[in-house]
């Protein structure tokens, strides 16, 4: 089964709150100082998935991210996790694009690397949280889409795809090829092992422009974008933490009732 | 092109009631086509149930559509959102709102790719320019260390997903009027490239999550299944339920149906006690609307205690323990 993966470079979602900075300004969030970039976790898991339809089927991985020649660090250990091969889509006209145009040059890049069958992209990422490129993807290549998939298994010509509801799951049958979107359900990625990354180290990433993808660039960039983003900020916060003190953990806890229940809590 | 106007509202179905989604997406979408004088559209395409049509007009829609069909977990995607095609060509809405749940966060973004529209998920307030009627989107991003305003301008249909609790739901007023209107699509079993082979329900053990006064919620520093035991146990005497973080839920201890966050349940209880939580805000963006806080955490410097009205340093093992003898003696009294 060959399968595409589409895959975004953020700054590390994990960092403590305490480190998150931003340009309220420039509208921009500052990147964390020593703290590398890494592939979105959702995008993550999307190769992942991925992987254990490669363990179990054979065929080809193919990741493909849009941004600058940089990301080909967070390219690379998607390479040492075990995919394939991997194209970087960089070109100035791309800058600014919001998610329908992201689509487009995904879909025309996807196009190029022609022979697949089901694209992957991670559920939103875990910058933007927009969630919607994955989507749009489908519908611009009018493929079949599941979203928010936890497995898929391949099942003749078809695939089944599990979808994860608030309540519960989903299984949906689809013919290949198709577009699914990852849900963090898929539980860790694997690391890279030593021999994965020896093998990306030697691998090169080819950059497409949009003239190697043949993209109208007319339909891109922050001219094209159908919403603008006018302010950014850091939410207030609008409690204030009393902190129980006690001789003994058993102490603030007794207090820690007295408290609600004076509130009217309990 | 015609001239948009109005707001669509889609449905979070849930057979036979106007679920709470539903009612405060119609306070949002009042408020909207208010402000614009024109208005609210409601589709209701799961089976409903005698007079919800009128419930619906009571709680704020002018004009309802009834498909009266399967509800979305057990129908494929593709058909509501021919349902949704098949009442905005009737329409041709400036503003389309879904909830950000099961339902609404598939399909948005598949009718902006359709309908040429802008798109803005997950938002927890919308307001107009009063000028150029661009329609404002608060959104949490960067798992909610940031707040973005996206503008949409008016010349193309917007369409939006709340998250859930973001307004209040509606409130009936009797006097209210509107029509309903059925409708109808040329679609069966075959029509679709997608097929639904199951669809599961997972029983959640005590009270459910999105309608629970008080929940008691574990992160990581529960540290296995056995510490939820205790918290379930707290739960039960409190009459609330169970949440947890992400962290339980990839080692296995817990299952996801049980998750609060912006991955899960978006919830707001009377009540919330965070037990062993870190407080990142990809978790806080499913409880920051609980009425209190309580935080348990052994890290004094846990980010939790930012959050919390009330909080206690300690580890769980001796607190928990206390909190219930203390809570079982006092709801005797």
């Amino acid at each position: 089964m060959n399968i595409i993966v589409c895959v975004k470079e953020i700054p590390d979602p994990e960092i403590p709150p305490s480190k998150f900075r931003l340009d309220e300004q420039a509208k921009h969030v500052i990147p964390p100082e020593g703290i590398p970039p890494v592939m979105s976790p959702y995008d993550e898991q999307a190769v992942e998935l991925a992987l254990r339809l490669k363990d179990d089927q054979g065929g080809k991985i193919t990741l493909l991210t849009v941004g600058p020649n940089s990301v080909s660090r967070m390219v690379k250990h998607g390479l040492a996790m075990g995919a394939d091969e991997g194209f970087i889509l960089s070109d100035q006209a791309f800058e600014g694009s919001d998610s329908f145009a992201l689509a487009y040059i995904l879909s025309k890049a996807i196009q190029k690397v022609g022979d697949f069958d089901l694209v992957l992209c991670g559920r939103e990422a875990a910058d933007w949280g927009e969630g919607v490129v994955g989507l749009v993807l489908a519908e611009i290549l009018s493929l079949p889409l599941v979203t928010l998939a936890e497995s898929i298994e391949a099942s003749g010509d078809k695939l089944h795809v599990k979808r994860v509801t608030l309540s519960g799951y989903q299984v949906f049958a689809v013919p290949s090829p198709a577009v699914v979107t990852v849900s963090n359900e898929v539980g860790r990625p694997r690391l890279p092992s030593g021999w994965g990354i020896i093998s990306a180290s030697q691998k090169s990433i080819p950059v497409w422009s949009a003239e190697d993808i043949e993209v109208d660039v007319s339909r891109l960039g922050a001219g094209a974008a159908r919403k603008k983003l006018i302010k950014l900020s850091v939410p207030e916060r609008k409690r204030t933490c009393e902190i129980i003190q006690g001789e003994t953990a058993s102490e603030a806890a007794a207090k820690l009732v007295e408290k609600m229940t004076k509130a009217g809590m309990i | 092109m015609a001239d948009l106007t109005g707001v669509l509202i889609c449905d979070e179905l849930l057979d036979g009631r106007i679920s709470t989604l539903t009612k405060e997406l119609l306070t949002i979408g009042r408020a909207l086509a208010d402000e614009l004088n024109q208005h609210v559209h409601l589709l209701i395409a799961g089976q409903a149930a005698e007079g919800q049509g009128e419930e619906a007009i009571v709680l704020g829609a002018d004009r309802v559509y009834l498909a009266n069909e399967k509800p979305f977990t057990k129908s494929v995607p593709e058909q509501y959102l021919d349902y949704v095609l098949e009442v905005d060509m009737r329409v041709n809405a400036s503003i389309i709102l879904f909830s950000h749940a099961d339902m609404g966060r598939d399909l948005a973004p598949r009718l902006a790719a359709k309908a040429g529209a802008s798109i803005c998920l997950d938002c927890v307030g919308l307001s107009l320019d009063p000028k150029t009627h661009d329609l404002l989107q608060t959104k949490p991003v960067y798992g909610g260390n940031a707040l973005a305003v996206w503008a949409s301008p008016a010349d193309k249909p917007r369409i939006v997903t709340m998250r859930p609790r973001s307004s209040a739901p509606a409130e009936p007023d009797p006097t209210r009027e509107g029509k309903i209107i059925p409708i109808k699509i040329d679609a069966d079993d075959f029509t679709y490239k997608t097929e639904l082979l199951e669809f599961i329900e997972e029983e959640i053990k005590g009270v459910k999550l999105d309608e629970a006064k008080v929940i008691v919620a574990g992160g990581g520093g529960i540290g296995g299944r056995e510490g939820f035991l205790m918290l379930e146990e707290f739960a039960q005497i409190l009459g609330g339920g169970v949440g947890i973080t992400r962290v339980p839920r990839d080692e296995g201890w817990m299952p996801s149906s049980q998750e609060i966050g912006q991955t899960g349940h978006v919830v707001s209880p009377d009540l919330y006690i965070a037990v062993g939580i870190s407080g990142a805000p990809q978790h806080m963006a499913g409880c920051s609307g609980a009425k209190n806080i309580v935080a348990v955490n052994k890290d004094p410097q846990a980010h939790i205690f930012q959050e919390a009205d009330l909080g206690v340093v300690g580890d769980y093992r001796e607190v928990i323990p206390i909190l219930i003898a203390q809570c079982r003696t006092r709801l005797k009294a």
